[in-house]
């Protein structure tokens, strides 16, 4: 696979608003975004209340993902190019969470919201009106999925890569500093867990770095290439980055990402942490 | 928290914010005409590793929840870019005003 079929540009996006069987798909925890201006044609996902099953901490499953997918109007044979605010976390969160469920022709487009914004490109408040369709979801793919037991199996045997930023690796702060600092879990990192923050892996403008320079970030972190590799952040939407870089841009095959990460993790009792920078 | 890690709308922050205990760090874009909104603002560390990065608010407004620390506050705007340093201590407020 090669890096454009993974990842369009803002210019190819922008020439392929109208092409049919082209789906655009905003995706944000920060609903407010789409409504106050998207890209036009796009559909929101909300990733909180969509993706989410809002009893249990888990996604919704199979009979749910169809239902949402069939309600915003995507088939099976549509090629989905998603996209959002955060640097595309949550745009490559629900990447990897389609690919979960089987949906291969799914595109991310570079640099999100934000290179799109500051490239100065049109942004409108009309929200497509788009067939309901009868979508066909698979089962998860859970060898892209990691949970907590292997998660504790894989220190120091598997690759383990905390994207977090260095200060909330060390356990100087307990979340990404755009929030309050909680204090009800433990801080820390999961121990042999090598530090490669997402934004790392992103020009500041939010599009991804070359593969070259990702290929030799990861080879001077110390990245084993011939293990397999389990990427964690906080809640699994920055991994959900690194995932889609190593496994979609560098090829790696054996990459999961561990959404539960650091609130389930931190909150284990008996399991082994770590503190202290890299 | 943990259903949530994006950063939350921006809104003004007042001088005599309770802080909660929590290191503050908090000020407005601005370009030759007033404020810019909707600019990209990140946090910094000491050694430039980004921390965090939130979307000031349309009026340019933006908030961080640090350490103590130094801290360098980058904003990117389809009008400019611009950049200010902080040196935290205590728990409060510190407000850093950017020019693009």
């Amino acid at each position: 696979m090669s890096r454009e079929d993974v990842l369009v540009t803002a210019q190819w996006a922008e020439d392929n608003l109208d092409t049919p069987g082209v789906v655009f798909v905003e995706v944000d925890e920060d609903t407010t975004a789409y409504e106050g201006g998207h890209i036009r044609n796009a559909v929101r996902i909300d990733w909180k209340t969509e993706l989410q099953d809002q009893v249990r901490r888990d996604f919704v499953d199979k009979a749910g993902f169809e239902k949402l997918l069939s309600e915003k109007g995507i088939g099976n044979d549509d090629t989905v190019v998603l996209y959002g605010g955060n640097n595309n976390w949550f745009a490559a969160y629900a990447y990897w969470y389609f690919k979960l469920y089987g949906h291969d022709n799914v595109k991310l487009l570079d640099g999100g919201r934000k290179k799109w914004e500051l490239d100065g490109r049109e942004l409108v408040k009309d929200v497509p009106d788009r067939k309901q369709t009868s979508y066909v979801a698979n089962e998860q793919d859970l060898t892209l999925r990691a949970f907590r037991d292997e998660v504790v199996d894989a220190i120091n045997t598997k690759n383990l890569i905390d994207v977090r930023s260095p200060d909330e690796f060390s356990g100087k702060l307990n979340a990404p500093a755009h929030l309050p600092q909680e204090s009800s879990q433990r801080s820390g990192h999961i121990p042999s867990a090598l530090n490669v923050p997402w934004a790392s892996t992103a020009n500041e403008d939010g599009t991804f770095k070359s593969n070259e320079e990702l290929t030799e970030l990861y080879q001077d972190a110390g990245l084993d290439t011939s293990k397999p590799t389990i990427a964690y952040c906080r809640i699994g939407e920055r991994s959900s980055h690194t995932w889609f870089a190593l496994r979609e841009l560098l090829g790696h095959d054996d990459v999961k990402n561990y959404d539960g990460s650091w609130t389930e993790y931190g909150s284990l009792v008996g399991v082994p942490i770590e503190l202290g920078a890299k | 928290m943990s259903d949530g890690c994006g950063a939350p709308a921006q809104t003004a922050t007042p001088a005599s914010l309770d802080t909660n205990g929590q290191v503050v760090v908090a000020g407005k874009v601005s370009g030759s005409d007033g404020p810019v909104g909707g600019a990209y603002v990140r946090l910094l560390n000491g050694d430039g590793e980004f921390v965090g990065e939130v979307q000031a608010s349309s009026a340019g407004d933006f908030r961080f929840y640090a350490a103590e620390g130094t801290w360098t506050v980058r904003a990117l705007s389809a009008k400019g870019n611009g950049e200010a340093s902080v040196t935290t201590g205590e728990p409060g407020l510190y407000e850093v005003p950017i020019s693009v």
